[in-house]
């Protein structure tokens, strides 16, 4: 495992404990406080998984346990613009392998993974309910219907110039 | 209480609603294969994540086949539990198993004892027509358990006993699919987690994914090496299971046998760790008695209740669970340690010789003794006063190994003057006996008068916690007992929370106490044999002409010649130790 420690924000940890404790600090509120864990430290390293593990009172195995188990969980953490492909069946049919595929290919990176900059993550998630759009893109917030291998490259465009 | 009907392999059969078809079956004598199922009786551990898919048979009326281990009977009900249908699938489960298991059965530790192995011999596997993908795990080797996870079937087995048996938590079912497996956080290595050793993991894996650490190969050439006086240290419980492994009943006492082939093996000096439980209960029985005297002289600052601290695992615990707690336990080191000590200043001397030409083995229930002899506290200039701990299996092994029909062999003593022990020692082996020791020789101590009965039946028993008074000629002692970390963990929060009023708590980590320990003979989840082996120490107490630690005439010579008194400087320096708080650092608290 690294050895190099983590040091989360003081006030993130803080968040984090009020989520629990809005919890009552049930150990059966497991997966609802790591969701918001998640969304509090964008992805969920070995640390937050001890805070999670301290505050709800159940084995950090046993967090880790559920954190590997949850494909939604990632231990990694996202670029700052988080590309999701949906590889739902409507759009997969529609092609969304080779949009994936095209994606992989610019970047320069695996699924599940941030590029060296920091900048852009691909991670594939299934169904967002925009069939009618498929194949559907997400970048953050930001939703892109009909996308094909050509439009890829513009999408990318968008976030060129952003530091 | 409502009782339904059903038929199983067409005959009719009684049972309480709510009762799985695996335990209806067995009402009828009927044995349904299981492999990840495990029941451990009066320990309340019932096991069964329904994962394995040994136990299906059909249900009249049920499209798929059902898990009998997990499905409940319903009134009507009709089993069949090995017609071809069954029979078949039960097959094609197992070679499915092992299509993604190693094939070295022939040099795996577990080959003999290998629940999975059985099974296969059961089911008459001939071949495995399945191929794919493998397994393959890095095997991380502590200083007591190896895991091997290719080995891992997945039944969970492990799990249960270190989350709800133990409380400890090292273990979990991590990843999902062909990718799962049972790791500790972050896929750390046991000596990097908080891991007690107590083995109780490695007592019930059904393969050889989890084994302990074997010292044989370096005692065979320790045992030929002219030059080392080897000298041998057996557990009390070690006589009470070491005859499982040759056959012998369950609670069959060994001891006699056990000395004859330790020193047909080549050891120089045969002694007994039972020699060492009466040293320390002289140690530990002052130390309650000084704390005693102290609290009813009125002092407020003395730590009570007092704590055993014999069992490895369970000191494993507190360091790792309760640092801040680490001020109630006895100081005194445990009988391998004390024995370790001893055997490497005061009899060393004696046979004029130097402990870096001693080598002390020990031969223990236990896989966590493996790790506490390796403590930098228990070293003196790098030299361990215990040099390695081998288990019950292993001197099993060494037996076999070595040609010896054990049933024949004639029954010796132990060599003196560290084999002579007392029933106060003996009991050592089992939940309740260290704590009745303390007691027999703390009262004749503290009220100056002889016990006309030594057996304290009120610390005896199989509960998880058990609450018992001695009466100490008007002053009532309150102790508590509890074997199993999980039972422990209870009795320290109600020291925490300040609702706790016992003087004096033993504690042992397996279940039943060392006769469960982890190095033992399997019990292959039946606990009976636990408990017979329980009978078989106090059994083994009663017989002794001498019952009590401080009138072993070899440890009063022990003091006279060499330590003085209890709790004297040199015994302090000798026979006592201290804790450490080991909880993870880097785990972020405030």
């Amino acid at each position: 495992m690294t050895s190099v420690k983590l040091k989360l924000k003081d006030s993130d940890v803080q968040q984090l404990k009020e989520v629990a404790k809005s919890f009552n600090n049930q150990p059966g509120e497991l997966i609802n406080v790591l969701h918001k864990a998640q969304e509090i430290f964008g992805y969920l390293p070995a640390e937050v998984q001890e805070v999670v593990a301290n505050e709800l009172n159940v084995s950090v195995a046993k967090v880790y346990g559920v954190v590997t188990f949850y494909s939604f969980f990632t231990m990694l953490p996202k670029g700052r613009y988080p590309i999701s492909i949906c590889t739902g069946t409507a759009c997969y049919v529609r092609g969304a392998d080779k949009v994936l595929d095209e994606f992989k290919r610019l970047l320069k990176v695996p699924v599940g993974e941030t590029t060296e900059d920091g900048k852009f993550s691909i991670t594939c998630l299934r169904c967002v309910g925009a069939c009618g759009l498929a194949p559907v893109v997400m970048v953050g917030d930001k939703t892109y219907g009909r996308v094909t291998t050509d439009g890829v490259k513009e999408i990318l465009k968008e976030y060129e110039d952003e530091v | 209480m409502e009782l339904i009907k059903l038929k199983i392999d067409n005959r009719t059969v009684e049972v309480e609603k709510g009762t799985t078809i695996f335990h209806a079956a067995k009402k009828l004598g009927i044995e349904i294969p299981t492999l990840c199922y495990m029941n451990l009786g009066d320990l309340k551990i019932e096991h069964k994540p329904g994962g394995c898919r040994v136990c299906v048979v059909e249900v009249e009326g049920r499209r798929n086949l059902a898990p009998a281990c997990a499905t409940e009977c319903f009134e009507g009900m009709e089993v069949q539990t090995h017609n071809v249908r069954v029979l078949n699938a039960r097959k094609t489960v197992l070679e499915l198993i092992l299509s993604d298991h190693p094939f070295d059965c022939l040099i795996c530790a577990k080959s003999g004892t290998c629940d999975l192995q059985d099974m296969a011999i059961k089911m008459g596997v001939r071949s495995i027509p399945y191929q794919g993908e493998k397994s393959t795990y890095k095997p991380d080797f502590s200083p007591a358990i190896i895991r091997e996870m290719d080995k891992c079937i997945m039944c969970r087995r492990c799990e249960t006993m270190c989350n709800d048996f133990q409380t400890v938590g090292v273990l979990s079912g991590i990843n999902r699919g062909f990718e799962s497996v049972v790791a500790p956080a972050f896929e750390r290595d046991l000596d990097h987690s908080e891991c007690t050793y107590c083995g109780q993991c490695v007592a019930v894996c059904p393969t050889g994914a989890l084994t302990e650490v074997d010292h044989t190969t370096q005692l065979i050439r320790d045992l030929a090496d002219p030059k080392k006086t080897v000298v041998v240290q057996t557990a009390p419980a070690v006589r009470a299971a070491l005859g499982e492994a040759f056959g012998l009943e369950p609670g069959t006492l060994v001891t006699g046998k056990m000395v004859s082939a330790l020193r047909r093996l080549g050891f120089d000096y045969v002694f007994d760790t039972d020699f060492a439980a009466d040293l320390t209960i002289m140690e530990e029985g002052s130390e309650l008695l000084d704390r005693l005297t102290r609290f009813l002289g009125g002092d407020k600052e003395v730590k009570l209740p007092m704590l055993t601290s014999c069992c490895p695992g369970w000191v494993n615990f507190f360091e790792y669970h309760f640092p801040d707690m680490r001020d109630i336990p006895s100081t005194a080191r445990s009988p391998q340690q004390m024995f370790g000590s001893i055997a490497k200043t005061y009899f060393a001397d004696k046979i004029e010789t130097n402990r870096k030409e001693m080598v002390v083995v020990s031969v223990m229930p236990c896989v966590a003794k493996k790790y506490e002899c390796t403590r930098e506290e228990f070293k003196v200039d790098g030299n361990p006063d215990v040099d390695y701990s081998i288990s019950t299996r292993e001197l099993a092994h060494l037996i076999k190994r070595t040609n010896m029909d054990f049933a024949s062999l004639p029954e010796e003593d132990f060599d003196k003057p560290l084999g002579e022990s007392t029933g106060a020692a003996v009991i050592f082996g089992t939940t309740g006996g260290v704590i009745e020791a303390a007691v027999r020789t703390a009262y004749e101590i503290h009220t100056g008068k002889s016990l006309e009965k030594v057996d304290f039946e009120q610390l005896r028993g199989f509960e998880g916690i058990r609450k018992a008074s001695v009466d100490f000629e008007g002053t009532e002692i309150k102790i508590g007992i509890a074997h199993g970390l999980g039972h422990a963990r209870k009795l320290l929060d109600d020291i925490k929370a300040g609702k706790s009023d016992f003087h004096a708590i033993e504690i042992m980590a397996c279940p039943g106490g060392c006769i469960g320990g982890g190095g033992q003979p399997l019990h292959h989840g039946d606990p009976s044999v636990i408990k017979a082996r329980q009978k078989a120490i106090y059994q083994e107490d009663a017989g002794k002409a001498i019952r009590k630690s401080h009138e072993n005439p070899y440890i009063k010579k022990l003091y006279e010649e060499f330590l003085e008194k209890p709790m004297s400087e040199k015994a302090h320096h000798l026979l006592h130790t201290h804790y450490f708080d080991k909880k993870r650092k880097d785990v972020l608290l405030d």
